[in-house]
């Protein structure tokens, strides 16, 4: 994804901007090693610039797109109470885009681009949203198991080196553990009701497990790009590390649910203290990633309605603005 | 800002609304923190935008919006020599002094 706005570094640089480039380097350097923080307008590298601009963006997209599998029951949620929540979750993850693409603008990328590239099918977003939401008992495992390990994810993130970014989910992660305990209750809820209602929450963690756990990322052999982000204080823990701690926590909550986990590899490690979990279907997460999941077209399509939807309330917040200057100015 | 020719509008692409700064005050007494940014077409919606945003669990009493463009920073290129000043001078803090330590209320 590039932007417009990343010069690329010249091939031959003259001394003086030689002298700057090795300056701003040693400054980040320190800053680095320092464990501190980089805010917008110091020097960065540009790989760093455009890693943060992808990761970023990437979360944000994953958060406007991620409204629509829950969107989609917010008109059959089973009482009233139920829809004021499910429709406040929705909201926040619009919030969380918003904070997101904020965050990515501070590095050089207009959010009309960040847009277009969404609509144009050429960004990407987080895999887990495009699985359809089939049930009602999906609103409780999305809730457990998605916004759960994205607040798994999304904790050690509020440490990342680069000062929006970290603000960002330090707001989001506040908001994230209202999402995963609705999800929580909803299915513990089902879970003790009718035995055809623990059966649709039983079904509902199935489907959502394996995908859930896909969220971290690809196994850590397989995760080319981690370790730099490591060097750069952006990712604090591996993909297996956050995807083991995060089996580790599932396993004990499912009790607490009387439900159980579609996976019976799942053992504690006594010699390396951390949590296993079965085998996952990577090529499948790759070609979910590649649009080939059951809901990529859906979700791309509703995405540009709705963006096409809209056009008529921007234009009139335009023209209202247009209007109240041109009143002021005459006063 | 150039749109990429393979950018899926059929309308003239729209401009860009202006960026604004959010400042929230959480509680009466304290000052307006700063937020995070937003897009609105003006003031008055650029604060509703803000309203629904960073304060949906009663996170403010007051909000501040301030065109991005409005605000002047100090450049970070002369971290060093801009903020020099305050170095070598320990004695404009209380603990320089040290002769009065066991003197009582001082
Ligand atoms: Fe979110
Ligand atoms: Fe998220
Ligand atoms: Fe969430």
């Amino acid at each position: 994804m590039a932007s417009q706005n990343l010069q690329s570094v010249p091939a031959e640089l003259s001394p003086e901007e030689l002298e700057r480039e090795q300056a701003g380097q040693a400054y980040f350097d320190r800053i680095i090693s320092e464990d501190s923080r980089i805010e917008p307008r110091d020097w960065m590298p540009e790989a760093y610039r455009k890693t943060l601009l992808r990761q970023i963006s990437q979360h944000a997209h994953s958060e406007i797109i991620g409204m629509q599998p829950e969107a989609n029951w917010i008109t059959r949620a089973p009482s009233l109470k139920r829809k004021a929540i499910l429709m406040a979750k929705v909201q926040d993850e619009a919030g969380h885009g918003l904070y997101l693409y904020s965050a990515a603008e501070t590095l050089g990328q207009s959010r009309d681009k960040m847009m277009e590239d969404l609509i144009a099918g050429k960004a990407r977003y987080s895999s887990i949203f495009n699985y359809p939401a089939v049930s009602w008992a999906d609103m409780g495992a999305i809730g457990w198991l998605v916004d759960g390990a994205a607040i798994c994810n999304q904790v050690p993130l509020c440490r990342a080196s680069y000062g929006p970014y970290g603000r960002a989910m330090v707001r989001i992660c506040k908001e994230e553990s209202f999402h995963q305990r609705q999800g929580f209750e909803i299915l513990l809820e089902l879970s003790n009701g009718t035995p055809a209602q623990k059966q649709m929450a039983q079904d509902a963690v199935n489907r959502w497990y394996a995908p859930a756990l896909m969220m971290f990322g690809p196994p850590d052999d397989d995760s080319p790009n981690s370790k730099q982000s490591m060097a750069w204080n952006i990712k604090r823990f591996s993909n297996d590390e956050l995807r083991s701690r995060f089996v580790g926590m599932m396993v004990e909550q499912v009790k607490v649910l009387g439900l159980t986990l579609p996976d019976q590899d799942i053992r504690f490690n006594e010699e390396t203290k951390k949590w296993e979990h079965g085998p996952l279907d990577w090529n499948e997460f790759k070609d979910v990633l590649a649009g080939k999941g059951p809901c990529n077209a859906q979700r791309l399509e509703r995405r540009r309605e709705a963006h096409d939807d809209g056009a008529w309330v921007r234009e009139a917040a335009a023209e209202y603005a247009r209007k109240q200057a041109e009143k002021e100015f005459a006063a | 800002m150039s749109t990429p020719a393979n950018a899926p509008t059929n309308e003239p692409h729209e401009t860009p609304w202006p960026l604004w700064e959010v400042f929230v005050r959480s509680s009466r007494g304290l000052s307006h923190v700063h937020a995070g940014s937003l897009h609105a077409p003006d003031a008055a919606m650029a604060l509703r935008n803000a309203r629904d945003l960073y304060t949906r669990r009663n996170e403010g009493v007051s909000i501040w919006v301030v065109p991005a463009d409005a605000i002047s920073s100090s450049d970070p290129d002369s971290k060093g020599s801009f903020f020099e000043s305050p170095q070598g001078k320990d004695y404009r803090h209380a603990t320089y002094y040290t002769k009065s330590e066991g003197v009582k209320h001082l």
